[in-house]
């Protein structure tokens, strides 16, 4: 347990991140199987609206930042050191920090809903409820008068520390740790898309940043950034958010387009098709990703200037997108298909990705986006590439690498069963929702009139949405199945051609008994120009030095949710001592000897 | 702190994640004074700039810090030389300039609450503290940092060998000093 | 540690010379009422000098790897299009709006 709690293996934070971000997103399934529930009919089954805003809210919240951005870190963290033919991050203690940091920040969050006594509050549950943007004013004091918001901004604030560290350190890692001869275009497409993710979060969070810490101010100390009483502008709340916000769904989505351009050669037995093409097409996706946040700001009143500019930029990120897509299916056609759960996945990201996509491009008209926006037409875009695009690439990730994080093969029946149930159950869920949207029906609300026609598409909804938990259940299911199971997965069950296969599954503390040369982008396969690299030694041929563990990352990461409820309960004094933890952690880490 | 392993780029990583940390910061300031800028002549009430900015005084405040950059650059020479006399007497100078800047701010912010300019009082107040505030935390930590190490080197702990950690402090030094620049330009000299 | 060219002490002196200087030719626009119609671009330009001088010199981004000029430069250039983007979003739309 101890080592757990202080290690710095890259290899075991993967895991902590796994096991954590899959527990956080069982628990938005949750949230998003009652709302499903209290929509499926026109009256509701009698949840409030007030309990409908935590909800909504929480769903979005969590499925963002405590589900799909920490799945994603699990890979960045497992995959990454092997795939460039490292022994770990440049900043082992600094990964470990980042786990605990959201660890906590997620569970702060989440202790809102049962922190409603401490507050005086009528009921159980303070959950933040003004939606997963929060936007201004009302989130000021007086519309927003308990503490949820600040729940909210508090946790966020911590959650963005964790996702600025991971960034500066896999920036250095994949810059300057990467094996001898494994030059930057012989990058796997995986910790490719990872380096371009991560340069969008070193430069939007701390945008949002600024936005909470406005926010917090105003809250907190009677400021008016965002109150009109004061002469503060509420649409500058909206800039600042969106410039996060829009960035941050980049954010979601390379990392999974990555997983993709990994699994689909694999089973393909075909390099990616174009990938020179596919890297610089993530680069300037996350490049154009800076250009149109106010897309989500249509409605406003921005001006016709400001509306042009912004649906041209929206359109043009459509063209590295499609390239990609392009490159995908060249690189299926012609090759020797294996249809395995993880190509499932992957295929089924192509095409669900393609459902989003072509409903983004029709946001991107402004004229058409003042129909759409607000409606379940949005939401119906936003689960296509999040749910159909992150998750189903996240779900192939986990099929491909779970022998490697595991040692143990998933089942390959369950899987079958997991991926169809999913993909039917996505579509019928979101689906409709195009056309409730596009029929009027807003999003947030907690119920509907029957005389607005949509109640045959929210049935759907549920029943799809319910669809999709079964399914997830059978994934859970063949998760812990295999944890019985013997560990005996061979080092490269699906013939992968990239380093993190070259060693057994899951690989030695030390990752690989001699660190290799790479002379090509797949190194583990024979192709027309090469042959593959020579085996790895059974045993290194002199010890190799392990970096212990340490205590300091995770008992300076205690200090910042101290800080936060010191300032949820207005108590200074627990506000200080949380600061203390934070500087004495501080001090200690940097002092400490400790050699990578 | 770790001997130095081959890097595939050939530069030292707490270096390389430093310069990372810095072009963020670059979007944190960034995103504060657009806020300043963004508000500019939107308070409803004074005080308003003009009556309060003291630009004589803050004038003093850019030279100090600049002087301070001065400082940390020959202090971070003599550490790199092995002149740990000069290195400890130029850090402990970097550090009081620092402080210097930090009493002028403090002078600065209950000479403006006497003449009416709270954190709350008008738009000008809010941006103004939350900017300039945000700058005076990242001096604080600065000096703060700057007395660990010259604590370190009384103890004798400091020496060429660590010239990478010194010259890191130096990279945050500055950077904060650059910032003040920007603010100086557009909060005080721009009205 | 890669050391190619090193500025000497001789130099930083000199860069801090020219820091006060134009800090004191900024002061003196500002103050000059003759200058008010070019004040903010003559200061913006001076600044911005002042500014290139600490990075380049201070930072030694002049005489370190090119690598540096682009993890710092990207983000800066990214800061100062979030700066000028809003302030035309909030001003150059209030004067289109109000025909200013």
């Amino acid at each position: 347990m101890k080592s757990w709690l202080t290690t710095t293996d890259h290899k075991r934070i993967g895991l902590l991140y796994f096991w954590t971000a899959f527990g956080f997103f069982l628990i938005g399934g949750t949230e998003a199987l009652i709302i499903r529930a209290q929509l499926v009919r026109p009256a509701g089954i009698g949840v409030s609206a007030e309990t409908f805003n935590q909800l909504f809210t929480m769903h979005g919240t969590t499925m963002i930042f405590l589900a799909l951005m920490p799945l994603s870190a699990a890979f960045f963290n497992f995959i990454i050191p092997l795939q460039i033919g490292a022994r770990d991050v440049a900043f082992p203690r600094l990964n470990a920090f980042s786990y605990w940091v959201f660890l906590l920040g997620g569970l702060l969050l989440n202790a809102s809903f049962v922190a409603g006594p401490l507050f005086g509050a009528d009921r159980l549950s303070v959950a933040p409820d003004a939606g997963w943007f929060a936007y201004a004013n009302l989130t000021s004091r007086q519309f927003s008068v308990g503490p949820n918001v600040d729940f909210w901004l508090l946790g966020l604030q911590i959650l963005g520390i964790a996702s600025l560290a991971a960034g500066f350190n896999f920036i250095v890692t994949i810059l300057n740790m990467r094996a001898p001869g494994m030059r930057m275009l012989r990058l796997p497409p995986f910790t490719w898309m990872t380096l371009v993710t991560q340069f969008l979060v070193i430069t939007a969070f701390p945008v949002i940043t600024v936005a909470l810490v406005l926010l917090m101010f105003d809250r907190f100390f009677g400021t008016h950034f965002f109150v009109p009483s004061g002469g503060g502008d509420p649409i500058l709340w909206q800039h600042l958010f969106w410039m996060f916000g829009h960035p941050e769904v980049y954010i979601l989505i390379l990392p999974a387009m990555g997983i993709v351009s990994e699994v689909l050669p694999t089973f393909s037995r075909k390099p990616l098709f174009g990938y020179t093409v596919v890297v610089y097409s993530g680069v300037v996706i996350a490049f154009l990703g800076w250009t149109v946040w106010a897309h989500h700001m249509f409605s406003t009143g921005l001006g016709p200037i400001a509306d042009s500019v912004f649906a041209g930029t929206t359109m043009l990120i459509a063209i590295p997108t499609g390239v990609k897509i392009f490159n995908w299916i060249g690189t299926l056609w012609g090759g020797q298909l294996r249809f395995t759960t993880a190509l499932l996945f992957a295929v089924g990201f192509i095409a669900m990705f393609i459902i989003g996509g072509l409903s983004g491009v029709s946001h991107a008209a402004a004229p058409a986006d003042l129909q759409q926006t607000d409606t379940y037409y949005v939401v119906a875009h936003i689960h296509y590439v999040l749910f159909g695009g992150t998750m189903l690439g996240l779900f192939a990730g986990m099929y491909y690498w779970w022998p490697k994080m595991t040692g143990r093969m998933l089942s390959e029946t369950l899987g079958r069963w997991h991926f169809w149930l999913t993909l039917i159950g996505m579509n019928l869920a979101f689906f409709p929702m195009h056309l409730s949207g596009l029929f009027g029906m807003p999003r947030r609300i907690y119920t509907y009139s029957a005389e607005l026609g949509v109640t045959r598409f929210n049935q759907l909804s549920t029943v799809g949405a319910l669809t999709i938990g079964i399914a997830t259940l059978i994934f859970f299911w063949n998760l812990l199945s295999t944890r019985r199971r013997p560990i005996n997965a061979p080092n490269n069950p699906w013939g992968g051609a990239t380093l993190e296969w070259a060693m057994s599954s899951p690989p030695p503390v030390y990752n690989f008994t001699v660190i290799p040369t790479v002379a090509n982008r797949l190194p583990l396969w024979q192709t027309e120009r090469h042959a593959p690299m020579e085996p790895l030694p059974e045993r290194p041929p002199a010890p190799i030095h392990v970096p212990g563990g340490s205590w300091w990352p995770m008992i300076t990461a205690l200090g910042m949710p101290v800080m936060a409820i010191g300032a949820l309960s207005r108590l200074l004094p627990v506000v200080l001592v949380g600061a203390a933890v934070l500087i004495v952690g501080i001090y200690r880490w940097a002092y400490e000897p400790f050699e990578t | 702190m770790a001997h130095a392993h081959r890097t595939s780029m050939g530069l030292d990583s707490r270096k390389m994640a430093f310069w990372a940390f810095i072009g963020s910061e670059c979007l944190l300031f960034g995103s504060l004074i657009s806020t300043y800028l963004v508000y500019k002549g939107r308070s409803l009430v004074g005080p308003y700039p003009h009556e309060v900015l003291n630009i004589p005084f803050t004038s003093f405040s850019t030279f100090d810090l600049l002087m301070s950059s001065l400082a940390m650059v020959l202090a971070l020479a003599a550490v790199q030389r092995g002149d740990m006399k000069q290195g400890k007497l130029w850090l402990l100078v970097t550090a009081l300039l620092g402080m210097v800047f930090l009493g002028g701010q403090f002078w600065e912010f209950s000479h403006f609450v006497r003449e009416g300019l709270g954190l709350t009082t008008n738009l000008f107040g809010s941006t103004f503290y939350v900017l300039t505030g945000t700058h005076g935390a990242h001096v604080t930590v600065g000096v703060i940092w700057l007395l660990t190490l010259w604590v370190q080197a009384l103890r004798g702990k400091l020496g060429p060998g660590q010239a990478l950690t010194v010259e890191i402090t130096g990279l945050y030094w500055h950077f904060v000093d650059v910032v003040w620049i920007v603010i100086f330009t557009v909060v005080y000299l721009i009205q | 540690m890669s050391e190619q060219a090193h500025a000497t002490t001789g130099t930083y002196l000199r860069v801090a010379a020219i820091l006060v200087m134009v800090t004191l030719i900024e002061v003196g626009v500002f103050y000059v009422p003759a200058f008010h119609t070019v004040l903010v671009p003559v200061l913006l330009v001076l600044s911005a000098f002042k500014f290139t001088l600490v990075v380049m010199f201070y930072m030694h981004l002049k005489f370190d790897n090119r690598f540096f000029v682009f993890l710092f430069g990207g983000p800066l250039l990214l800061a100062l299009a979030v700066v000028v983007s809003l302030l035309f979003i909030f001003y150059g739309a209030l004067r289109l709006r109000t025909g200013v």
